[in-house]
Order: structure tokens, then sequence, then C-alpha cells
């Protein structure tokens, strides 16, 4: 056993993290549901955001043009990367040819995905996440398990001793999120103040004026769009929107699917450089690192869509249960399931479109109407035939299946030796022991269709016409 | 080829030749369908839905905004205030500190508030709309100082997301940095629950000027 099976068999014995999970993903569940119950045009919404998106994309080489003219207009640089690597080493170079020998950091899973970070530690510029989950992450040497809440599987008294241990020794923080919040306010504070370079994700790029959205909660994705002296945004290639109008659609279904709010907090709105106000040199960073390869699947280009609201985790009874770590990607849960193969390649990350029990409780929630469970099927194909080698079990039972279906005689003799194994196979072997260790094989009615057609022609009481028992195509109209 | 040739190029071959752009239906609720900006009920939506984010939210008539705002600072032991240029004269007791020269950002941080205006106000979502003008000020204004105090004029209410973004396409097309702020600073990271007090402002009073 290995990849998501195995990890998620290590995270369901982990208790605590049980009950974290369970507590945050149920109470954030009822009030997406009254968030959403209050928009009477909740399903217009999503239909407008799901065809922004596609418009987007299949127009994708016009927005990007557009947005790159306007950005340039207003005093930004436009950098393009094909790679990880090549994003990394743009925001260094920056980095270095200002002196930052530190970097303060809005929440961005772009950066992560990428691994900005150990990148820049690798050039001797320490990163500093600003976001409290991610200070939390990051002081605790842990890993993000929640697109939103990457710390979800901390709870207040694990978070506090954290702090206590770290960046509030010698004081008592209890148990009080006011407090254990306050901490990180005067641990970040002289950052804000001081560090001359910030880098930051995107939440959406308007081609139509130039301009980039960051949603946000606390202030820190403000204090570093606003007080640093530079400012790098990086950016995947596929969070444009083509107009401004747009938005009026996205910061509705955005705040109300990931923390059910009518409106989160802080959104910042900037386009370029603003003489006076604000960074005086921005740079947006446009990110390919695998996203052309995933519009080039016609049904799996669809995950390009999402808005990282995080509502499908939330509702997923997988997710719930095993966190994101079983994951093994930046992106966790259904979302996950269906990016991650796609970014990375199907073969870095083969059993991700088998973590679903296929419910759908993810494609009705999705606010911009990804249908997560197609996608999944559809990856478990392209699995089995691109990537599992000719002997895995699903290829050697379909090429089996096929083999007996192209013939009338094997088909009948099949169905006549499945009769005879039914007791004996209530259990399957080897590798398919999965399956029958937690359900039961159906019973083979004693008769098939075909036998029972075949006696009844002989005790005479005649087929009425159409279909000829000496047919041995094996094509019939009724059977099998 | 460049990095920027190539990444086009591999849209382009992604996509086909054929790639048909759908439209967008717009069937929601859209800019100008619901009451007009300043309407009674707007005014009395915004108010509930700010005052449910834990803003402070006061109603003042435009002879009781001088009482109110030195009510309001005084229950906060705020007195000294910094304000955008555009902003009139303080009511006495509090020393305003005018952006004009800009203030820097560590003076910012040693004084105890901020007075401002905004662009507009979007009802249905309890949020106040900065748009780096004269009323709003610069950016860091309004985020370095722990306490926000805004004045809000009923008119300027909207009453949805939709109004909102269509009253602000000037803004957004001259280039001015748009913020949004509902609610004072908050984060939902400990165990995804909305609490108080981060990075931003902790305090927020919102004082509405009736028309």
């Amino acid at each position: 056993m290995s990849g998501f099976p195995a990890a998620a068999k290590e995270a369901l014995a982990d208790t605590q993290l049980r009950r974290n999970l369970g507590k945050a993903t149920t109470a954030i569940r009822v009030k997406r549901a009254g968030a959403v119950a209050e928009l009477s045009d909740w399903e217009a919404l999503r239909e407008a955001g799901a065809a922004i998106k596609a418009r987007a994309m299949a127009t994708l080489p016009e927005q990007l043009e557009r947005l790159e003219g306007r950005v340039t207009r207003a005093g930004g640089t436009v950098h393009w990367a094909r790679d990880g690597a090549e994003a990394n080493a743009i925001v260094g170079r920056i980095a270095q040819d200002h002196g930052a020998g530190q970097v303060i950091k809005v929440k961005s899973l772009a950066t992560d995905e990428i691994g900005l970070n150990e990148a820049l530690e690798l050039r001797g510029i320490e990163a500093i996440e600003t976001d409290l989950a991610e200070l939390i992450i990051q002081l605790g040497d842990d890993q993000q398990s929640h697109i939103l809440v990457p710390a979800i599987h901390r709870n207040r008294a694990e978070i506090a001793a954290l702090f206590e241990r770290t960046i509030a020794q010698g004081q008592r923080l209890g148990l009080e999120p006011r407090s254990i919040a306050e901490a990180a306010r005067k641990h970040l504070r002289e950052k804000f103040l001081s560090v001359p370079m910030a880098v930051s994700g995107a939440n959406f790029g308007v081609a139509e004026t130039g301009s980039i959205a960051v949603v946000e909660s606390e202030g820190n994705g403000r204090m570093c769009t606003t007080l640093p002296k530079v400012l790098v945004t990086l950016m995947g290639i596929e969070k444009v929107l083509p107009e401004w109008r747009d938005l009026e659609v996205m910061l509705q279904l955005l705040p109300r699917s990931s923390t059910a709010e009518r409106m989160n907090p802080y959104t910042s709105i900037w386009t370029g450089v603003r003489p006076g106000d604000g960074p005086q040199e921005f740079h947006l960073v446009l990110l390919d690192a695998g996203r052309t390869q995933v519009l080039a699947d016609e049904v799996g280009r669809q995950a390009l869509h999402c808005i990282r609201c995080s509502a499908c985790l939330n509702v997923c009874p997988v997710y719930s249960r095993t966190g994101g770590h079983a994951y093994e990607s930046v992106y966790p849960g259904p979302i996950g399931a269906i990016l991650t193969p796609q970014l990375e390649g199907l073969d870095r990350a083969p059993t991700l479109p088998w973590a679903s029990s296929l419910c759908g409780a993810c494609y009705e929630v999705c606010p911009v109407k990804i249908d997560i469970p197609t996608v999944l099927v559809h990856l478990r194909g392209r699995v089995v035939r691109e990537v599992k080698s000719r002997w895995s079990p699903e290829r050697v039972a379909m090429d089996a299946l096929s083999l007996v279906f192209r013939s009338r005689g094997r088909y009948e003799r099949a169905q006549r030796m499945a009769r005879a194994g039914n007791g004996p196979l209530a259990r399957m072997p080897g590798p398919l022991s999965g399956w029958t260790t937690m359900r039961e094989l159906p019973d083979i009615p004693p008769q098939t269709f075909r036998a029972w057609w075949a006696q009844r022609d002989a005790t005479g009481a005649g087929a009425p016409g159409g279909i000829d028992p000496t047919d041995t195509t094996g094509r019939s109209h009724g059977a099998p | 080829m460049s990095a920027r040739g190539d990444i086009l190029d591999r849209i382009r071959s992604a996509l086909g030749p054929d790639a048909a752009a759908p439209g967008i239906p717009r069937d929601y609720r859209a800019a100008g369908s619901g009451p007009a900006a300043g309407h009674a009920d707007v005014v009395a939506r915004f108010c509930e839905r700010a005052a449910e984010y834990r803003a402070t939210v006061r109603r003042v008539r435009p002879d009781e905004l001088e009482a109110a705002l030195a009510d309001a600072c005084r229950e906060h032991d705020v007195h000294r205030l910094a304000a955008p240029p555009g902003t009139p004269s303080p009511p006495r007791g509090l020393e305003l500190f005018v952006d004009d020269p800009p203030i820097p950002a560590r003076d910012l941080d040693q004084l105890d508030g901020v007075l401002t205006g905004c662009a507009l106000a979007i009802a249905e979502t309890g949020t106040l709309v900065l748009d780096g003008g004269p009323e709003s000020g610069r950016r860091a204004l309004t985020l370095v100082p722990d306490f926000h105090v805004c004045m809000v004029y009923a008119a300027q209410i909207h009453a949805s997301v939709p109004d909102a973004i269509a009253a602000l396409a000037p803004a957004a097309t001259e280039g001015r940095p748009i913020t949004f702020v509902s609610g004072p600073s908050a984060t939902s990271d400990i165990e995804l629950e909305r609490v108080e007090g981060v990075h931003g402002p902790r305090r927020l009073v919102i004082l509405v000027i009736e028309s």
C-alpha cells in the first residue's frame, strides 16, 4: 500500500486529528449552508461563475495579454514563468536586486506549490509567513492540511502551547483565540514596518483593468501589499478574469463558500503602482507550471476554474476524516484529487483519483460548478490506460472481460463458471480481497436469461419471431 | 523562445483551433435591480449587517456628527487621530494629524487611531469601500493605527455587491487602490471561528450620517 491509501490509514489512526477536523468541518458546513441560503440568486451566481471561468480559459491568450498591457501601463512589470524553477528564480533575483535578506509573505498556495520559501532560503533569503495559520505551520515545522485554514488539524490548546514555546516565550496565552491572535500581531508588527519586500499570491487578476485582488481576513494581506517598497505577486495563469464586472460574481461566491461570511474582512485590489500610495515597485509573475497541460484535457480542464474556497474539503466524507496530509499535496480534498495528478502528472499521484466515494457533495457546493466526480472517473480511466502496467488488476480484469464479452461461447462458459464459483469466490483472492472484506459479492442467479430462453423453446412455448437462437455473433436484442 | 511566447503557444495548442468562448448568463440580481443607494431600507440593512461583524455603528444627523465623534473617541480612549487631507476639522479635545505630507508608517503606529470618510458602502454585506481618494486617504492610513472611525453618508450606501462594483468601475479604470473593509480585523484560523483582531485595526466605528 502506498500513496493516498497508506497515508490515509495513518491519519485515520490519529484520534486527536479526527476530533479537531470533525469539529471544524462540521461547524463550517452548517454556517456555509446558512450564508448561501441567504441569497435568493445563489444558483444564478454559480451559473455565471462557471461561465466566467470557462470563458476566461477559452480566451486565455487574449486575457493574459490584456492583463499584461494594463499592468505595464500602470507602472508594473510582468514576468512569465514556464515552471516553478523559473518563477522562483525571478522572485529570488528581484529580492537580491534590492538586497532584501527577508521577505514577508501573504498566504499563497501558488508559492507553496513551487516551493518558493525553500528556493529563497537557498539564496540566503528568509521568507516570513504572515498569515496566522501559515505562521503556526512555519513555527511548528508542520505541513498544511487545508486550503483556507492550513492549521485546521491543530486546536486552540495546541496553538497556544506552540506560541508559548516560540514567539510568546514566558507568557501564558490561555485558550482565548483573541490572545493567541494578539501574540501573532505583536510578533509580526515590526516585520511589516521594516521588511522592504513582500510576496503575495492573487485571487483574481482582472484583464480589463489590470487590477489584482487579494481576499483575506487578518489584515496581513493589506500590510504586505501596502507597506513594503517592493511587491511581487505570483499568479497562476488560470486566475485571470476577463472583465471588472466579473468581480461582482466572484466576490459574492468566494466569501460565502469559504469562511461562510457575507464578506471577508479585507479585500485589497490594486493596479500596478500608485504614486505616493503603497509599494513603488510592482512585479507580476504569471505562472504556468503544468496549467497548460491541464488545459489540454477537455474533461479535466475545469479543475482550473477553482477559486480555492475549500467548500469541497469541508463537505467531503473522505477529507473530513483523513485530513489534508494524506493527499500529500498543497491541494488536498476533492479539488486536490483532480488538480494534483493533472498538474504534477498522473504518474506522480496515481492513487488520488480514487480518494473519493463519488458521493457528489463536492459538486453540489462548488461555487463555480466544477463537476469533480466526473473528472475523478475520467482520471481513473486515464490512470489505468496511461500509467498502470499491463498486469495491474484493473487492466487484467478489463482485458479479460473484453475477451469474454467478444464471444458468445466464452460468455456462456463464464456464466456457468461464475455459478459454480459462487460459494468459493464469495471472498475474492489476492489484490481483489480489498473489495470483499467490506462487501459481499451479489449472489449469481441459478439460471441465466439465455438458459431460461433456450429452455422455454425446448418446452414448446415457442419464441415470438425476432431472435434467431442460431445467431452466433453474440449480438442479441434482449439479453444478456 | 521566450517564456512568454512558449506559454502562449502551449495555451493555444491546448485549446485547439476552435475553442468556443461561452457567453455569461447574468441572471443574478444585477446592479440597479434593487433599491437605490441611500434608500431607508438600504441604510437600515447596512447598519444591521456592519454591526453583526462587531463594528460599532452610530446613526447621526449632520449636526450631531461632532458630538458622536467625540463620544466614540472618548469611549475608546483615543486622542490623537491621523486623517486624510479632505477631513473636516475635528471636535475639541481631539488632536488631528493630517496626512500631508504623508505620515511615515512608524509614526502612524504611534497614533491612537484614524478618522476617514469612504468611497461607498455595501448594505448586503456590511462593507466599507476605500478608494485612495481624498476622503479615504492612502492605504497605510487606515491600516496601521489600531482604531478606525469612518464617516459614511447615507447616500453612499449601495444595496448590493453588483451595485458597488458598477459604481467602482471608474476608480478601477483609473487604477486607484480599492480596499473592501467588512468589520474589524479578524481571523478564522483557529478552529474556523471568526474572532476579531490580528493585524488591521481591531476596533472599527462607523458613523452613518443621515441626509
